[in-house]
């Protein structure tokens, strides 16, 4: 049984009168790695920059290694849902940021670069990047100290599908070779059940937690396995509320659209 | 000819330009038909200023302005050209050029330390923003008369005007700049762990550096202009006193010739600047990127 890495418990947290987060708890222990899924606006992104450090407004408890979050902690890494490189940085000094002056001179600069398919690029601008290029950079900046507990917010949603996967695979081969834990955003599903050993599926308005799907599978795992997609399913049941028929809109459709009128598609009960 | 001209099409196949005008094919290299488009784009910034010197020639030549009046471009050209020789030029152009660069050093150097100081705490601009707005409201002149009573007329009033001049420009726009740096960068600097002069110098100064460089040229140009209301009114050197120099003497060549000098000098030393501007700020992802 390994130590619990974080221990969140957020009661409450809202902007002005509009409450975002209404009682999140779970724990993570060391080394695991663990996928948030949920509709746009649940609360993901607000739950890594509290765990970050980045958000103190808040009620609740959040322990990372026993210890309140802090901006900057050596134990945890950020990755943010956009890549915000420092534009007058070249993709080099960009991700050797955090090691300061002469930090794209650094040899763990030009692996990352290998390895996120950048080895062309160390001294391109931020402007010449496209947005898949600037988001592998920005991926590579996080993984450059090797934190205990690395957060991801949809890290890979700007990607191409081919890149992505080995985005994933690097991600997981790095992980495991430095134990890191992993706190990963997604909206893919196939992405969230590949990669984790859970899965936590939240609902908005307020943003709380409706279930979780553990992946009992071991690595490297086959990503066409049969049971993959099964509890990818599980996951899309939860995402709906429970019910299976997630795809049926008939009733929905008949109900909220007069003949000849655009979709209103605000009502349906589905989003993400 | 036609022999050559087959030879130009043999060497400049298909792809390269070609101006045909009447039958006569001709097919340049594309790389001087680049650098002619450009300086073409050059020339003819020179086209209006030639044509008035020829016509301003003309109009005093045919008497029908006096020539004591509007001295004609050839006799400023002589008067420059003496001026040159004797040395004076050169006397004139160094002193307010050295009084323009170290007021405007003296004052842009304060306006970059305020402006740290107002852009980055919230305490410092309470304090300090509502008192240099109103210190900016006042006419630059209306602190001559100030500045001679207190500093009497050698260099120290002339500094301090030009000081003035240059520390408003700079101030805003620096602290404009840094009031727009992007909060997604600066959380950024906080998870790699920068505070304090650190998150100055690696995240707020160069996201401000386009504004600064904005600022700076602004304050430069500004410096001048002091600097002429400053020698006009109390100097026995400088092109602002070769200016009351020339009205004195009735001389509208040296006037004329002084206010040539001051628009290269202000022209050449806002090239510098945008030289430096366009070295430091490659980076910048603008409209208007030259080298595109
Ligand atoms: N700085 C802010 N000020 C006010 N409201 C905010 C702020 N940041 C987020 N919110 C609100 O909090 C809610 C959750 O936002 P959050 O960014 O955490 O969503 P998310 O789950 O990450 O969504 P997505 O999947 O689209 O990224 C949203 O309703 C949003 O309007
Ligand atoms: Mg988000």
């Amino acid at each position: 049984m390994t130590d619990v890495l974080l221990d969140l418990s957020v009661d409450e947290k809202s902007f002005l009168s509009h409450r975002v987060i209404d009682a999140i708890r779970f724990a993570v222990p060391g080394g695991e790695i663990v996928s948030l899924v949920g509709p746009s606006g649940c609360g993901k992104s607000t739950l890594l920059r509290i765990v970050a450090g980045l958000d103190t407004q808040y009620c609740g408890t959040v322990r990372i290694k026993g210890a309140p979050p802090q901006v900057h902690s050596p134990d945890v890494g950020l990755i943010f849902q956009e890549p915000r490189l420092m534009p007058w940085l070249t993709v080099a000094e960009n991700i050797g940021f955090e090691l300061g002056r002469l930090g794209d001179r650094h040899p763990r600069v030009k692996e990352l670069l290998a390895e996120v398919g950048l080895a062309g690029f160390p001294d391109a601008y931020p402007k010449q990047l496209s947005g898949g290029m600037a988001q592998r950079t920005a991926i590579a900046r996080g993984l450059l100290s090797r934190p205990a507990l690395l957060l991801l917010d949809e890290p890979f949603s700007a990607v191409d599908a081919f890149t992505r996967m080995r985005l994933q695979d690097l991600i997981l081969a790095l992980a495991a070779r430095h134990g890191t834990t992993l706190l990963l955003v997604t909206h893919d599903i196939a992405e969230a059940v590949y990669v984790s050993d859970r899965v936590i599926v939240m609902a908005s308005e307020p943003g709380r937690v409706t279930g979780e799907v553990r992946i009992d599978l071991a690595r490297p795992r086959e990503r066409r396995h049969p049971q993959l997609a099964a509890w990818g399913a599980q996951v899309l049941t939860l995402l709906n509320g429970g019910t299976i028929d997630y795809l049926d809109l008939t009733d929905e459709l008949a109900a909220q659209t007069p003949p000849g009128y655009p979709i209103a598609t605000e009502h349906l009960a589905f989003a993400l | 000819m036609g022999h050559a001209e087959e030879q130009t099409i043999e060497r400049f196949p298909a792809e390269t330009t070609r101006v045909s005008r009447g039958g006569w094919t001709w097919g340049p290299h594309p790389g001087l038909a680049r650098w002619l488009a450009r300086w073409g784009g050059r020339r003819r910034a020179f086209v209006v200023p030639l044509g008035l010197l020829l016509v301003w020639e003309g109009v005093v030549a045919a008497g029908w302005v006096s020539a004591y009046l509007l001295p004609p471009p050839s006799e400023i050209g002589r008067t420059l050209l003496e001026l040159a020789a004797s040395g004076r030029l050169f006397e004139h152009v160094g002193v307010s050029t050295l009084r323009v660069l170290v007021g405007f050093s003296i004052g842009a150097s304060l306006a970059l330390i305020v402006g740290a100081l107002v852009g980055l705490s919230r305490r410092a601009e309470d304090y300090l923003d509502p008192t240099l707005q109103a210190l900016r409201a006042i006419p630059s002149l209306a602190w001559v008369p100030l500045l001679l009573l207190w500093l009497g007329i050698d260099e120290a009033p002339k500094i301090t005007l030009i000081a003035i001049g240059a520390f408003f420009p700079v101030y805003l726009n620096f602290v404009a700049g840094i009031a727009n740096v992007d909060r997604k960068l600066v959380e950024v600097g906080a998870i790699f762990g920068l505070t304090g002069f650190e998150l100055i110098r690696r995240i707020f100064l160069p996201a401000a550096l386009p504004n600064l460089f904005t600022g700076l040229r602004g304050g430069l140009s500004l410096a001048w202009m002091f600097l002429v209301a400053a020698e006009l009114i109390a100097a026995t050197r400088g092109l602002g006193y070769l200016l009351t120099d020339g009205r004195e003497l009735g001389r509208a060549d040296l006037v004329i010739s002084a206010i040539i000098v001051l628009a290269l000098l202000g022209k050449l030393s806002d090239g510098v600047l945008q030289w430096l501007e366009r070295h430091s700020l490659v980076w910048r992802d603008g409209y208007d990127s030259r080298r595109a």
